[in-house]
């Protein structure tokens, strides 16, 4: 039965913001990690949406769900800072601190939250439409 | 004299597949409210319910070998519209979360609608059945 595919559709969406909500944490906990190479530091993180086209062109049917192609690293550059003190100093005294944005983090959490809440509303209430029409004529 | 239940419940079947349809099209939409590129959809509610009525598909395109794509093939199917958006975004996507969400009520409502007027005509033809 196509209804069903609703379940499936929204699924994916809240899979796909549950990775970005994932990324979010992963890269607000590492926003204070500090290493002495630009290659050791951690970049942030942020996932690639793309609708699920190759079911389009298969299934013949114009609904997708969402796919995540991959986790990209940020190019921004990373934060340097003169610590000639700090354990983690190259030789040079310089640390190196990742390009997280906290406040751009924030802004993304609350968008994937939203996104999240809204594909969970989609699904009750195609459960409760599926549920009245198993029940009709009784 | 039969029963007929095509007589009975008139275009509600095909309204009621058709409103599960544009659910699922809504559905697509909002998952994919935050993906680059993508491009908000929906059905053209009176032309695929008169084209439904008619039996008649807008445009058949037989598929003689496993790479064809073809064109129809559900309900609905071939009256799916790309929405022009209010407000498009930068990275080309025009799926807007209120609109969405209140088509999607609209939606639902409407399909209880339709559950009603069935459920409706079910309990007349059990009371005369009964005839209590």
């Amino acid at each position: 039965m196509s209804s069903f595919k609703v379940f499936d559709i929204a699924g994916s969406g809240m899979s796909a913001q549950n990775l970005r909500l994932n990324l979010v944490a992963s890269n607000l906990s590492n926003a204070d990690s500090v290493s002495s190479s630009t290659e050791e530091t951690y970049k942030s993180r942020h996932p690639v949406f793309a609708a699920q086209l190759q079911d389009i062109i298969n299934k013949q049917d114009s609904t997708s769900g969402v796919k995540v192609l991959g986790v990209v690293e940020s190019n921004a550059p990373l934060v340097r800072e003169y610590a000639p003190n700090h354990p983690m100093a190259n030789e040079t005294g310089y640390i190196f601190k990742p390009n997280v944005n906290s406040i751009e983090e924030m802004a993304n959490m609350m968008s994937a939250s939203r996104s999240y809440q809204n594909n969970v509303e989609v699904l009750n209430t195609a459960k409760q439409l599926l549920i009245q029409t198993l029940r009709m004529g009784q | 004299m039969t029963i007929s239940f095509d007589k009975l419940f008139g275009m509600q079947p095909q309204i009621l597949q058709m409103r599960g349809k544009r659910s699922e099209l809504l559905a697509s939409n909002m998952a994919n409210a935050d993906t680059p590129g993508y491009k908000a959809k929906d059905i053209d509610f009176k032309t695929a319910l008169k084209s439904a009525q008619s039996g008649m598909t807008p445009v058949h395109l037989d598929t003689t070998q496993t790479n064809h794509i073809g064109a129809i093939d559900h309900v609905g199917q071939g009256h799916v519209k790309y929405r022009n958006p209010t407000q498009a975004s930068i990275d080309g996507n025009t799926v807007e979360n209120q609109i969405e969400q209140a088509k999607y009520a609209e939606n639902a409502l409407r399909y209880q609608a339709s559950l009603r007027f069935m459920g409706g005509k079910i309990t007349g033809i059990m009371t005369a059945l009964k005839g209590d």
